[in-house]
């Protein structure tokens, strides 16, 4: 059954349109994440859904029930906001327990789902301290911790982790994904504008651009079968490789794409002839940026070490089930 | 690493100057109220008797004591006044978007740049029409023209660091907009407010020309037009221990206050630090 539904949503600012006809169904208990480059509406959206930003057209029902009149803390959601937000004149405690005071709950049991919250989360070692008091990661388990408390139906995700270093980035993500499969029935809303994040943590995404939804789909359905050529230059890293020119024309497309780890290369035969430019040593991976001759710039990934360098000499062989072909409006063509 | 002696001895003086300047007439203030008669005009750097003789001639003088509670009312009227609406005033400034608002905290701010001689005249007729001549209330109006636009423009300033994702998230929890000033907002706003208000408080306390001007009857006047005014037994006699007995004690409130609330005027002035 589907929890959060959007019908025909859409959003303006005074005349500015920001997002469009939106329509979504989420399944209870599926972890949805909506990515896009940043400014493409998808704050908006989420913010729509808890209620903080009025509904200018369309209608949002959660559990079957109209949504767009009802108060945030009457719709079950709760949310992670990009800062954390969390009271800094409060201990750890009293902000988990903020939302359940509101509620009305006794004091017994406010301090046993707090600290119930608190060991899931392990910050039971901090629930006197106040927030300043705590690093980054920690106040990011706080702010969770919050959410959770309120046991919502909903639970909606800002860029979570954009405030954290990038080591800190990954171990919050993976615990992320644990906290979604200890929660099997709360669906979980994910925004982030960074597509590696969106493929690990999200059982489907919704790509948007420019305030329209691009494509819904499963990690996989993304990768393997892009709607436009937005969504199939921007799911992928490295990124897919988009050549026009003569090698589109052969194909009877606009654009030929091809993602790097779809080509081989090899010293002494191929496709297509080339000088390398510049090599990227990853250790696990190398890109290989060549100079295609009569194509173009190609980014190759090879797994592994590669012994190319810079201005070797380098053949080409484009996977032929990989390509991808696209017309002028960026609309896939069926190969 | 230990800075060579010269540096620290020239530290050390330099503090001591400073010190010196800001402390020592009030220093001496407090030296000569203690004296009497003729000990006045001995000058003497440190006390040579404890005579409190002036203090019992001004406090128990009859008017004294009523123009201390004047200007108590005064300052602290315009004080809860001020914070009120300069806390809702920056509400609305930092929080609600509306057409023409950078242009109306210009002009806010525009209306503490006037001396308050430029507009004696002219505050003056306004307080004649009011029938609020020789009344407290016309301190309390025309103190506010000059302590809103600072109170508001500080407070708009620390609002507006206040992210305002906190303030959502109350809303989240289903915290009513009540509750939100009560319980997020008041506890955030408190070190500005009090810092705004302490230099509120200090400005009604000390204001001299409006006073002087709109206040006519000596039971009426606050304390800085009154000690001005402190006149001995014959025109050519000028009662320094007295004024100085009065400059002590209406002292005395301004350092209780800075010194209760101290912690909080510096976690105001260095505000911005609430953030997470
Ligand atoms: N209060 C507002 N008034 C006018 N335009 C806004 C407002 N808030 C956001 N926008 C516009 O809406 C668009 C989407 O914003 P947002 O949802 O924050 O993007 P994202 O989160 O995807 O980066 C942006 O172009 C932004 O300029
Ligand atoms: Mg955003």
């Amino acid at each position: 059954m589907a929890t959060v539904e959007l019908k025909n949503v859409s959003k303006s600012y005074g005349t500015v349109e920001v997002l469009r006809d939106i329509n979504l169904e989420l399944e209870q208990g599926e972890f949805v994440v909506f990515v896009g480059p940043s400014g493409c509406g998808k704050s908006t959206l989420l913010r729509m859904i808890a209620g903080l930003e009025d509904i200018t057209g369309g209608e949002l029902r959660i559990d079957g029930q109209p949504m767009n009149d009802v108060l945030p803390a009457k719709r079950g959601i709760a949310m992670v906001f990009q800062s954390y937000a969390l009271y800094p004149h409060m201990t750890v405690f009293e902000n988990m327990a903020f939302g359940l005071e509101q509620a009305r709950l006794n004091k017994a049991e406010i301090r046993e789902r707090v600290e119930k919250a608190a060991k899931m989360l392990q910050i039971e070692a901090f629930l006197d301290r106040k927030p300043k008091q705590l690093s980054g990661g920690q106040r990011q388990r706080v702010a969770i911790g919050r959410a959770i408390t309120c046991d919502p139906r909903v639970f909606l995700f800002d860029e979570p982790l954009s405030n954290l270093d990038a080591a800190l980035r990954v171990d919050t993500r993976l615990e992320i994904a644990s906290l979604g499969k200890r929660l099997p029935d709360t669906t979980m809303v994910y925004v982030t504008h960074d597509q590696v994040e969106a493929m690990t943590l999200a059982d489907r995404i919704v790509v948007l651009n420019g305030g329209i939804v691009e494509q819904v789909g499963t990690p996989m359905e993304l990768y393997e079968r892009p709607a436009s050529q937005f969504v199939a230059g921007f799911i992928g890293s490295p990124r897919m490789n988009f050549l026009n020119g003569t090698v589109a024309a052969a194909h009877g497309a606009e654009t030929y794409g091809i993602r790097p780890e779809h080509i081989s290369l090899s010293p002494d035969a191929g496709d297509w002839r080339g000088r390398v430019i510049l090599t990227e040593r990853l250790g696990s991976d190398t890109f290989v940026h060549v100079e295609v001759d009569g194509v173009g710039p190609v980014n190759v990934r090879i797994e592994g070490r590669s012994e190319v360098h810079a201005n070797d000499e380098v053949h080409l062989t484009p996977d032929p089930a990989s390509v991808h072909l696209f017309d002028a409006k960026g609309r896939p063509i069926p190969g | 690493m230990k800075p060579p002696l010269w540096q620290s001895i020239g530290f050390y003086i330099l503090v001591g100057v400073i010190v010196l300047q800001a402390l020592f007439p009030f220093y001496y203030a407090i030296l000569t109220s203690l004296e009497d008669g003729q000990a006045l005009f001995e000058v003497n750097y440190l006390p040579r008797a404890l005579n409190l003789a002036n203090y019992q001639a001004m406090l128990s003088g009859g008017v004294f004591g009523k123009q201390i509670l004047n200007s108590v009312f005064v300052a602290t009227v315009v004080v809860i006044l001020s914070l009120f609406l300069a806390v809702t005033a920056a509400y609305a400034l930092s929080r609600i978007r509306f057409r023409g608002r950078g242009l109306l905290l210009l002009t806010v701010l525009s209306v503490s740049m006037f001396p308050q001689i430029a507009v004696l005249s002219g505050l003056f007729e306004v307080i004649r029409y009011f029938g609020l001549f020789n009344s407290l209330w016309s301190l309390v109006f025309s103190y506010m023209i000059f302590t809103l636009p600072f109170t508001v423009w500080v407070l708009t300033t620390f609002m507006r660091n206040l992210p305002i994702e906190i303030e959502e998230a109350a809303i989240m929890d289903g915290a009513s907009s009540f509750t939100i000033i009560r319980r997020v907002f008041l506890p955030l706003m408190w070190p500005a407010m009090v810092t705004t208000g302490l230099l509120a408080f200090i400005h009604a306390w000390n204001e001299f020309l409006f006073a002087l001007t709109f206040l006519s009857t000596d039971s009426q006047r606050t304390v800085p037009v009154a000690i001005a005014l402190i006149s001995g037994r014959s025109e050519f006699e000028i009662p320094w221990g007295n004024i100085m007995a009065a400059s002590v004690i209406v002292t005395l409130p301004l350092v209780a206050l800075v010194l209760v609330f101290q912690r909080k005027i510096v976690s105001g002035l260095t505000a911005g630090a609430v953030k997470g």
